[in-house]
This record gives structure tokens, sequence and C-alpha cells, in this order.
């Protein structure tokens, strides 16, 4: 081993021992610095002969090269040491909570009507709205429901004080979403009413409606969804067909068991009473009420402005938050009216 | 409808289970409600006579009975029942026996042994009569076993009929449906007519044959009124849950569970002259049976002697012209009311009777007679007396009519959407006891008088597809006419806004549209509230015109739940008079989007302290719901909300709501410690969405100058806004409030409003120049119009 190569090593273990950049310069300028031992071997090649000059100077230039290399290196990793342990003094405890404003929620049958909207959005269906102070004719006279129907009376049917302080009998709280039946039908029929063949009335409408009633199964105030379709060749296999799929793809499950059994609407004949069951969970094989529906009557079709003999319809009517109570396992419907947030927090 | 499932069998008897039974009703449209078994589960218990009973020699309580329950030897068995004697025959529970909570076994009672135990109705589960032994019909068979002597292997099946189908308001009618169902055959009981053994009659006037037309009435002579009602016919009636009361009245509710028509029993020796139907004379009124006294109006007929109303036609009997235990003539009456004449008239008085229940739904006109003769026959076979001739009064022509129906196979596929032939649908219609005249694939059907409910050919579907089996008609998808819907961008829909508002952490609730009186007094200024007729409490009596009560009563409600930090929202209608409103004439129902937030504005965190929430926390919820729209708010007045911390909302020039933070007033009268925060918006106006307009993006550099205004405190910053927008020229990109100051090196009534302006133009870079002139141009306008000046 010649001297070159020894003052390599020894440069490389000089920079090796330095532990900061302030002695890594130090033990640099002992080499490469103007008194450095590498630079007095330079400086000492014009004392040398010719013919040793040029070969001694590229043996000391290649080991020059070494040095500053084993110099880059080390102060790389230095530079790397040093900002690794900056970093450390700068890490978070990552499992304190974010800051800032959390998210609200979406009231369970809010999500649930959303939903219904939804999955008959997808097979081409609108969505309507009605009042909820509705006119005594469309809540009931057009509905085919006579005047001495029980559900006339004022057992369920909440109804208004006039100004002069009596019962007002052409205004009630309409006791379901049928009466938005009418509504579409009439202004369906108004518009399209010139041409020979109406294309089809397809609505949902969803909403608030109210029964003088009050226990933990009954709200004075609560929500149902109506449907209607009417066309030319709609049956009641179709309607089966609609509100069955309808009803696996809410619960998400095609194993849902669903009946029709003969039930009895003033609005609908036939009508038809659905029942459901599941297949797991707690209620697993109960027949569990959750809608009903029918073919639209002929009454209800020509108070709409269809010809009966033309068109045929189904109707269904259902009460989203019982689905909802469902859904979610809630057993008690009163919480959807008591705007407790522990209860509510728990949806989004 | 409550019967027993034996007497339905006694009169069809289908090879079913009774699980099957009851899913074949329900399937059919009769829903079984309920179905329980007649009594508790036991076995081993049997029919047994009392031969002797002696003291027993250790208790004077107890007795030793020797007893026979049918075998070779006696029975020795030590009975406590104080009305055990010898002769009586009693349920016998044997050694080995399963009564409901014990089992009977050999054992020694005070040191003599019993074999068995005699038991009380309680003892067997069949009531809670434990006064003593159950005593047994005299001529029961010894050894019978008591499950079937007193046939408790029965169920009580209830059903809940529609009111459609009246005609399954009796045994026999149900017993009619199952026949049509199964096939199995029906087995009506034989009604043949009584002869008459005495003349006497009264006379009968139909004075309102809208309301009656057809009425059947019968004299029976000396009826023993103290007669027992025979166990079968107690046991029928009690398990169709009405209570045995007296011979003369179970006969009469016995016939009326059977055929379906209600009868009345009068006490012959209180009725004077005829019989009329009439309607009420002005102020006229009657006792009832149940103590009802009233009159529901000029339309609910009478029936009536020549001296005095006896019974509401059709409701109920009156109180004293029933028969009683010392009746010794009865006077009998079978009539058809009509539903219209019926219906809600009990309702109206406050109750229902079974017979109201049936007419208003509608029994079969053509039963009278029938009925009337079938109460006879039981009455003179079971108490005796001398029946008179059947007096019949009707008005042929106020009877329902039963018109025929056209029927048309071709329909029946169309509305239920399966190939049925019409072979099988005549099928059907027979089965079901309708008079079918079929031409080619068409019908022309009657229906029975029975029937109330089949007076179009979609009533004649329904009982086809019913009888077919819902349950077989297939679930098809249906085959539409496809056409996109419509989706505007210029607005959106009602879930977008709610998603919005819950995404800055307000949680969704529902609350009612009915509202205490009181919340509208205090937080709107509406005078004349919507009252509700008939609310289900006093707090819910009147119709909300603003959702900030029930927000409000939200965080009243959660606090009192230790809930501190509250913030909700609800999206819902809100009503008031209106004499423009035209949907529904006079009613105003605009939707809302109304929104509360109280205590703190975030919550609780680390590292991020929270004040509480205030009118601008909320103003800018508010602006996002509204983005990118700009609103204005200006001041205002609102009765729930703090004069000086509330603004109306207004977009284009139009008032769409208001914020604000809730007035002191309330927040003391509610507790609620600090004030909420509140907004209430117009759902119409949030729903409209801006089409976008594109503007051209610069590749010029944009100039910002800030500019630092003093301002007297009273100055509010929209004016002043408005004013520097107004006078800059096009180059001005925007004109933002970036500060506000108050304090240290301003004057005691001064703030400071810091501005910044963005600079640029699309088609060059803007020169030194023109941009000081701007600014220069500004704060002349500000010093000019605003008494601004320039911040040192």
């Amino acid at each position: 081993m010649n001297n070159l190569d020894q003052l390599v090593i020894s440069a490389t273990a000089d920079f090796a021992a330095a532990t900061e950049p302030a002695k890594l310069e130090d033990a640099k300028a002992r080499y490469l610095g103007k008194e450095g031992s590498l630079t007095a071997l330079l400086k000492g090649l014009g004392k040398l002969p010719a013919e040793e000059r040029k070969s001694t100077g590229a043996a000391i230039n290649i080991a020059k090269e070494r040095i500053e290399s084993a110099l880059t290196t080390r102060r790389d990793a230095l530079k790397s040491a040093q900002l690794e342990a900056q970093l450390a003094t700068e890490a978070l405890d990552v499992t304190l909570p974010g800051r800032g404003l959390p998210r609200g929620s979406i009231h369970p049958v809010t999500i649930s009507l959303d939903r219904i909207e939804q999955l008959f959005r997808s097979i081409g269906f609108d969505v309507a709205d009605g009042p909820e102070i509705e006119t005594d004719w469309h809540n009931f006279t057009a509905l085919n429901t006579p005047e001495n129907h029980p559900a006339r009376s004022m057992h369920d049917t909440f109804y208004l004080q006039g100004a002069d302080g009596k019962v007002q009998d052409d205004v009630l709280l309409r006791t379901h979403t049928s009466p938005v039946q009418i509504r579409s039908m009439l202004a369906h029929t108004q518009r399209f009413q010139h041409l020979e063949t109406m294309p089809e009335l397809r609505v949902i409408c969803p909403g608030r409606v109210y029964r003088v009633d009050s226990d933990a199964t009954h709200s004075p105030m609560f929500h149902q969804v109506e449907g209607l379709w009417i066309g030319e060749s709609v049956s009641f296999a179709d309607l089966k067909g609609v509100v069955a799929d309808f009803l696996r793809r809410f619960f998400e499950s095609d194993d849902l068991k669903v009946r029709f059994r003969p039930s009895f609407f003033p609005f609908t004949e036939p009508s038809a009473e659905i029942d459901v069951a599941f297949m797991g969970g707690e209620l697993e094989g109960r027949w569990l009420e959750i809608a009903g529906c029918g073919m639209v009557h002929p009454n209800v079709l020509r108070f709409g402005g269809f010809d009966p003999e033309k068109y045929t319809g189904f109707a269904f009517g259902m009460g989203p938050d019982r689905l909802t109570m469902l859904r979610y396992g809630i057993n008690d419907l009163r919480l959807f009216f008591e705007g407790d947030l522990r209860f509510l927090t728990q949806f989004h | 409808m409550q019967f027993s499932e034996s007497w339905l069998r006694s009169l069809c008897n289908p090879t079913l289970s009774t699980d099957e039974l009851c899913h074949l009703l329900t399937m059919a449209g009769l829903e079984v409600e309920e179905c329980r078994s007649a009594s508790a589960d036991f076995s081993n218990v049997v029919v047994a006579e009392v031969l002797s009973v002696e003291k027993h020699p250790d208790a004077d309580k107890l007795k030793l009975c020797s007893v026979n329950v049918g075998e070779s030897s006696l029975l020795q068995i030590v009975c406590g029942a104080p009305n055990v004697a010898a002769g009586m025959k009693v349920p016998c529970a044997r050694v080995g026996a399963k009564l409901p909570g014990i089992e009977i076994k050999r054992a020694k009672v005070r040191g003599i042994e019993s074999f068995g135990m005699l038991c009380s109705a309680r003892e067997l589960g069949l009531s809670d009569d434990h006064g003593g032994l159950l005593p047994l019909a005299a001529d029961a068979v010894v050894g019978e076993d008591i499950r079937r002597h007193l046939d408790l292997d029965d169920h009580l099946i209830t059903l809940k009929l529609t009111p459609n189908r009246a005609d399954c308001l009796s045994l026999l009618g149900i017993a009619r449906e199952l026949s049509a169902l199964t096939g199995a055959p029906l087995l009506a009981p034989e009604v043949k007519a009584v002869a008459a053994v005495v003349a006497d009659t009264r006379q009968v006037v139909l004075d309102a044959p809208a309301s009656c037309s057809r009425y059947c009435g019968r004299i029976v002579r000396g009826v023993n009124a103290r007669a027992a009602t025979p166990e079968w016919m107690r046991r029928r009636i009690e398990r169709s849950g009405i209570r045995p009361i007296s011979f003369l009245v179970d006969v009469t509710n016995y016939v009326m569970l059977e055929l379906g028509q209600p009868l009345h029993a009068f006490d012959d020796g209180v009725l004077e002259g005829a019989i009329h139907v009439r309607l009420p004379k002005s102020g006229e009124q009657i006792t009832l049976l149940n103590g009802v006294t009233g009159m529901p109006g000029s339309t609910v007929a009478l029936i009536a002697d020549d001296e005095k109303p006896l019974a509401m036609a059709g409701i109920m009997g009156g109180e004293h012209s029933g028969i009683n235990d010392a009746t010794r003539d009865m006077f009998l009456e079978s009539a058809f009311f009509s539903p219209a004449a019926i219906a809600g008239k009990a309702r109206a008085l406050g109750f229902s009777s079974d017979s109201s229940h049936r007419y208003e739904r509608g029994v079969d006109f053509e039963l009278q007679r029938k009925a009337i003769e079938r109460a006879t026959q039981l009455i003179v076979d079971i108490c005796g007396g001398q029946p008179g001739p059947v007096v019949e009064a009707v008005s042929v022509a106020h009877l329902p009519s039963r018109q025929p129906v056209r029927l048309r196979t071709a329909r029946v596929v169309r509305v239920l959407g399966i190939h049925l032939g019409a072979d099988r649908i005549e099928t059907i219609l027979q089965g079901l006891g309708l008079a079918v005249e079929r031409k080619g694939d068409d019908f022309l059907v009657t229906p029975p008088s029975f029937r109330f409910d089949i007076e179009i050919e979609e009533d004649l579907i329904e009982e086809i597809a019913r009888i077919y089996g819902y349950d077989n008609i297939p679930s098809q998808s249906p085959v539409a006419q496809m056409a996109m819907m419509p989706a505007t961008e210029l607005s959106r829909t009602p879930m977008v806004l709610r998603r919005l508002i819950a995404e800055r952490d307000y949680h969704e609730v529902v609350t009612y549209s009915f509202v205490d009186a009181a919340w509208e007094a205090d937080f709107t200024d509406n005078a004349t509230p919507i009252v509700l007729a008939n609310p289900i409490a006093s707090q819910m009596g009147v119709m909300r015109s603003s959702l900030i009560g029930g927000l409000v009563g939200t965080l009243v409600a959660n606090r009192k739940r230790q809930t501190e930090r509250v913030r909700v929202f609800e999206l819902g209608r809100c009503f008031r008079r209106d004499a423009s409103a035209d949907r529904v004439a006079g009613f105003d129902q605009p939707l809302r989007l109304a929104g509360l937030a109280a205590a703190s504005s975030l919550p609780e965190q680390w590292g991020a302290p929270a004040g509480r929430v205030d009118f601008y926390d909320i103003k800018a919820d508010v602006e996002a719901l509204f983005a990118p729209r700009r609103m204005e708010f200006s001041k205002t007045g609102h009765p729930a909300l703090h004069p000086g911390r509330c603004a109306e909302v207004r977009l284009d020039d139009r008032p769409v709501g208001i914020i604000g933070e809730l007035h002191p007033r309330w927040v003391q009268k509610y507790e609620l410690g600090t004030a909420p925060v509140i907004f209430e918006l117009e759902l119409v106006a949030l729903l409209e969405t801006p089409f976008p307009r594109y503007a051209e993006v610069s590749r010029f550099p944009a100039v910002i100058r800030d500019m630092a205004l003093v301002v007297p405190q009273s100055q509010t910053l929209a004016p002043l806004l408005a004013g520097l927008r107004a006078a800059a020229p096009a180059i001005v990109r925007d004109v933002a409030l970036f500060d506000v100051y108050q304090g240290k090196g301003l004057g005691e009534n001064e703030k400071s409003l810091a501005f910044r302006i963005v600079m640029q133009d699309t088609q060059r870079t803007l020169e030194d120049a023109e941009v000081e002139a701007v600014i220069a141009n500004l704060l002349v306008v500000a010093t000019r119009d605003f008494n601004a000046s320039l911040r040192g």
C-alpha cells in the first residue's frame, strides 16, 4: 500500500469519526484545505522530475477524487441524520382527534323517503307533493269514499275551526297522501287531454299525514308514500311485481317474502294488503303488515279525468315510518318526533 | 267478529287443520287477527259423579268424597270445596292428570288417602271462578273426557273484517265463504215456519220506509223468562265474545251470530197499540238500554207504539221496553234498516252496538222472516210459549235493488294480468252463490241479497281474484313506455339542501305541525292561528305558522336530557290563512327550512377555543345555503328575535326569510340560559339555483390594493360596500371586506373597515397610474358619501 492509499483510508476514517458538520469541515481542511496533506502533495508536484510529474499527478488526483467522494457521502449522511433528528422532534400524536365542525345528521325517515324516491325514480316515477290542509273533496269524495264512511268521522280526521268558531267541514288535515293521486291525475289529464292516447302517469307522493290517534304504535302525525301508475295495460300482476321488487330493494334482501291478501279500500278494486316476512333477524318468519294497494277504482279514474275503459292503473300507500323502524330495528314510533339528539345522531 | 271454530265447523267442515283454516280465511280477505285455544292445555280430567260426602275426621273444612268416574271401583277423594254435595256432577282430575301448574298424584291429606282432585273452573284454566267446584249438567255422561264434554279443544277465532264484508258478520256467512273456497258442503240450519198457536198480533206501520223497508214482528205468549240458557248455546255465544244475560236475550244474540240478523225482544206487556217505525218528533228523546239519552238528529228512525218511543231503530232498545225476568209475553222484532239510515248514528252518540255495526254495513234484506222463525223455534223448544202469527210490513220500493253486473272475461284478463278462461270464471262465480247468466265469454251477474259490495265489474273481478288466490297471480315486471325524465339545472331538490345543512353540523328533526297556541303567540306575529276543531291535546291545538316553535321546543327537550349544545333543522310546512291562496282556497301552506344553533359554535375540543355561537356564525350557514347567490340582510323586527340582532333575508329584492338571536324575553321564559340563533327560510327561494354564466379568465397579472376606512360606529357595511362597488370601474374584479377594527388608535365612536380591492383586465397589464386613480376615486366616494376617512 502506498502513501496515497494510506491517505484515502485515513481521510475516510476521519470523516466517519466526525459526528457533526463542523467537525467534518475541520477534517476536510486537514486533507483538502490550503494546509491539507493532499494539497501539500499537489504543491510538491512541481519539485518532481518531469517524467514522474504526470503519473504522480494522476495518482494524486485519483486519491483526491476518492477523498472528495468520501466527504460527500459523509456530508449526505450527516444531513439526513440531522433531518431525521429534527423530524423526530416534530412528531405529532396522530391519535388526537381532528379539529373543526363535525357533520350533522339526516332524520332516519327522511333517509327512507330519499331511498324510496331513488328506487322509484329508477323505473321512471316522478315525485309529486301536495297540501297538508286538504279539501274534503280531494281527501274523500274524489277517492270514492262515501259520505258516511267511518274514515270520515270526527274520530279519525282532524278538522279545523272556522272563523266563526264552528267546525269548517270543507277542509281537513289530510288523512293519507292519496289526495295527491287526484291532483296528479288532474294535472296529467289536463296537460295531455288533447292527445288520443295520453302518456303513462307514474308518480309517488311522499309526505306527512294526520289522524286522531296516539299511542306507542300510533302518532297523530306520521308519514306516507303514495304510488300511482296509470296506463293502457297496467295490471294487478304488474302491481305485484313493482311492489315486491321495491320491498326487496328497499330492505336489500332478495329472499324477503312478500304476500298480497284481499282487503278493502274505497279507492281501489281489487284491493290488497301487503305483508312481508324476513328470513332472518328478530322478526324472522313473522308476517308484518306493511302497505295497502290495489287497482285504481273506476270512479277514482273518472274523477281524475281518465276513461276507465281505456286506462287502468294501480296505486299503493305505505308507511315509511314503519319501513324505517323495521330497517333499523327501532322499536318506538315516538322517537321519530321527539327530536332527541342521542337518537338522531345515529343516522347520517 | 269473534267466533268458535267448532260452531263454524258444524256449518261447514273442510278437511283443514286450525292453522290451515286460519291461513285460508286470511288469504281470502277475512283476516284472522287472533286464534286462541278455548281452554288451557290439560289431560286426564273426566266427568265424575259425587256419590257421598262425609266429614274428614281431622279437618273441619275438608270432606271425604266417594266418586264415580265410570270405572268398576269408586275413588276416595279429599275435597275442600264449599259446594261439594252428593249427587252433583263435577270434573275430576285423575291421578296422573296434568293441570295448568300442577300434576295430580296419589296423596295423603291429613292422614287420609286421596285418589285425584275435584276441580273448579279456575283449576282447569277456564275462568277465574274459584268459588267452588264447576258443576256439570245433570245428564253429563260419567267417565267422559271433560275436554270432549265441554268442547274444550275448540278455538276462538277473531276476524278483522273489512267494512265491505258485512255478509261475514255471521257464522252462516263465514261458512258460506268457506264452502266457496274449499268446496266443502254448507250445512245451513234447517229453518221451518213455526205455526201460530195464538192469534194475537200487533199491527206494524212503516212511516219511514227509506229507513226501514221490512219489519217482521211476532208475539209469543207465556214465555218463561227465567229459563236457563242451554249449555251449548251459552258456550257458543260466550265464545263469540257476547256475555250471556238471560235466555230470551241470549237467543236473540244467538240467532244474530248464527244468521247475521239482529233481533230485538220487547216486553209485550208494556206495548200499547200498533208498532210504528217513524222519524222522531221535534225534540223527542229516548233513553237507551246502555243509559245513553239523546237523539242523533232528525233522521234516525224510532220504533214506537201508539204512545211512546220504544227503541232507536237498528241501534239499541229503549230502557223500559225490553224483556226482563218478569216478562210473560214478548214481542219479537226482526227488521231491515237501510245502511244509509244507520251509518254513523251510533257513533254520533258515542258508542257502537252489535246491531248498528251490522246494519250500517248491510244486513241481508231477505233474511228477516227466516230469522224470526229460527228464534221462535228455539224459544218454543227451550222455554215454551205460544207464538202468534208473523206480521210482515214491507215497502218493496224501498228495499235495496240488485242490478245485474256485466262481466267480461277480456276485462278480467286485462285488469288481473292473468289468462283466466270463461269456464273457470263461471265456476268461481257460481261457487260464491252469485246468479250467473253467460253470453259467450261475458256474463251478467246478479249479486245475492246478502252482498252489499258488488255493484260494478271490478267488484266481481276482485271476487274472482280472491277465490283464484292472490298468491296465484304472478308478480311481473311491467313493460312500460320509456322516456327520459327532465333534469333541470335551475333548481335542486330539498334533499340537496338537507345534506348541505347537515354537512354544517345541523341535525334534522321532525316536529308536529300542530303546536301550542303559546308558541304561535310568542314566536310569530300571527294573531289568528288556524285552530284544530278536535285536537289530540290542548298543547297541540293550532297549526304552526312558523317552524321556530318546534325548534325551540326541541332545544328545551334536549336540555332536559342534559344535551347542552344543540344544532337542529327542520324542513316542513307552515300554515296561514290567506284569502289569495288557491291550491286549497284560503290556506297558504309554504314549505320552509329553519335551523337553530345553541351553546358553543364548535363542539368542545382540544386546541380550538370555541365561543358562543353568534349571529355571524349562523349567517355563514344561511349564505352557504344560498351560495353562489348573494343575499341582502336588512335590519328588521320579529316577535321571536332580539330587536338589535335580527335581519330579514332578501333575495332579488323580495323577503325570503329571517335570521337572528332569540329574544331575551323567550330565553328567560323557556329557561334557555343563553340565546340560540335561529333562521327560517322559504324553501321555494332555496330551491332555485342560478345557471352558471362563463366570464373570461384573465391571463394578465392582478393588482391588489388594501384600503382601511375609518367610519362612524353606526355606519353599516352594506350601503358602503354597495357604494364602493357601484363606483368601481370595469377593471375592478372585486371589492371585499377583510377586517373590522375598533379600539386603540380610533375615536370612541369610530371603527375601521378594511377593504381589499382586486383589479385585473382580460386584455392587458394594468398601469400603476390607472390603479392609483381607481383607489383615489373610491376614497373620494367613501369620504363624500359615507363620511369616511383613510386610516393613517
